[in-house]
């Protein structure tokens, strides 16, 4: 089996794991739209000034909603020793990450495509303006979003408190993407496209993603593996 | 032996801070800015310790990966909390000026901000630390988390520097600064305040080292009496 053939196996696994017990992502869209409701106290939903900050309310709420699935992905292996079922199975460590980063990823865009109607009718946004260009951040921000947590998912799995320190080790490094992220979606929910003062952002964004992913790759052999 | 010439160096760093506070009170007091000014001798000297401890951290890290022996994780460790303390220094200096320049304690622009978000994140490194058990786990998760901490700094700041910046840029070395060179000489010459606090970093990071040294002979030594 190629390197791909054995990721896709994993994710296979993830999704198909998770569509059946839907632990991880009914957990996290109850608790996306429990953020959204929390947000419309602390800002006034009405005010125009509300809708220009939405890009960045809706970044902390994928954020904070991405964490859940974060923490099941490697968690979930734990009972019945399945990670060191999944570690000693003739697949290298990089195959397994990015086996079950694709999963996190689908599972957190999913969750991310149903908040977003959610939120439009909430926060009475026309967020469907500029549609593909809102994709295409979607696409690169959550891909940097899992890709770290994921890999600090698997850092933290055998530790005490492994749910206080992934949040504690992930947003810190998620800076840039979160950023990038809130600054263009901010752009086009207010029905601008991303003109040549966005474009720096978006080659941020793709940049994170390219070397994150090249240095978890490489490192997570090793973390995992030893 | 080792003690001996850490205490030398101890007392050397005294002098040499004693003399420069001496130097730069001799100053005259900068245009427009008054006496705050003078907290440039200090404030610049550690942001460079700190970037140099996570330096450091980096390659011992590297290191421990390649060779899995221990010295390395210990440095990494010792080198960290250094920097970090290092760079709160930085912080807080930073924070004082601005409250009398600017007016207000933290103006989010980019030099700060990514400073405190590379302190978050080698803060996160030092409770991942604390919450590993099994000491080569925690080594090796360590040191891999301090590489993706030293990748993300850069890229760290290249973000926010995207935003509009109100930190003034760079006055040493370069022909837009009208910085006097005996003023730069008090913190980049061979006594300056750079020197002093880097033999300052070295001293605690040798201090440090020599405590995990000791919490390593305990473990194995608790080890041995559990298997006895």
């Amino acid at each position: 089996m190629g390197f791909f053939r054995q990721a896709l196996v994993i994710t296979v696994k993830d999704l198909r794991a998770e569509i059946r017990t839907k632990e991880a992502i009914n957990a996290s869209f109850a608790f996306a739209l429990v953020i959204l409701v929390l947000f419309s106290f602390a800002f006034d939903p009405l005010e125009d000034t509300t809708r220009d900050i939405s890009g960045g309310l809706l970044w902390i709420v994928f954020a904070f909603a991405g964490t859940l699935i974060l923490n099941r992905s490697f968690a979930r292996e734990l009972p019945n020793d399945c990670l060191d079922a999944l570690i000693a199975a003739p697949i290298s460590g990089a195959a397994l990450f990015l086996g079950k980063s694709v999963a996190n990823y689908l599972l957190l865009l999913a969750v991310e495509l149903v908040s977003l109607p959610v939120f439009g009718i909430f926060y009475n946004v026309r967020w469907t303006t500029q549609f593909w260009q809102l994709m295409l951040v979607l696409v690169l921000g959550t891909w940097g979003l899992t890709l770290i947590g994921t890999f600090c998912s698997a850092l933290t799995v055998n530790i005490r408190l492994r749910e206080v320190m992934l949040p504690m080790l992930t947003y810190p490094a998620l800076v840039p993407v979160l950023m990038g992220s809130m600054q263009l979606t901010m752009t086009l929910m207010a029905g601008k496209p991303i003109g040549p003062d966005m474009v720096p952002w978006l080659k941020l964004l793709a940049g994170f993603d390219l070397v994150f992913t090249a240095a978890s790759l490489v490192l997570v052999e090793i973390v995992l593996v030893g | 032996m080792r003690n001996n010439i850490l205490y030398g160096l101890g007392a050397a760093v005294i002098l040499l801070l004693v003399r420069d506070i001496n130097l730069i009170a001799g100053f005259p007091q900068e245009a427009s800015q008054g006496a705050i000014f003078k907290i440039i001798f200090f404030h610049v000297p550690m942001a460079i310790t700190a970037m140099l401890c996570s330096s450091v951290a980096l390659i011992a890290s590297v290191m421990f990966l390649i060779t899995r022996n221990f010295k390395y994780d210990a440095v990494a460790v010792a080198v960290t909390e250094v920097g970090l303390a290092f760079l709160l220094g930085n912080l807080v200096t930073g924070s004082i000026w601005a409250r009398i320049i600017w007016g207000v304690w933290w103006a989010w622009d980019v030099r700060l901000t990514s400073a405190l978000v590379c302190w978050l994140l080698y803060a996160g490194y030092l409770m991942l630390r604390r919450a590993i058990e099994e000491p080569t786990q925690r080594a090796v998760f360590a040191a891999c988390f301090s590489i993706f901490a030293f990748i993300d700094v850069p890229i760290v700041y290249l973000s926010i520097r995207l935003f509009r910046t109100q930190h003034p840029g760079p006055v040493f070395f370069t022909s837009n600064g009208s910085f006097p060179p005996d003023w730069t000489a008090a913190i980049f010459g061979p006594l300056g305040t750079l020197m002093a606090l880097m033999m300052l970093a070295t001293v605690l990071t040798v201090i440090r080292l020599s405590q995990e040294d000791s919490q390593r002979e305990l473990d194995s030594l608790r080890r041995m009496a559990h298997a006895m």
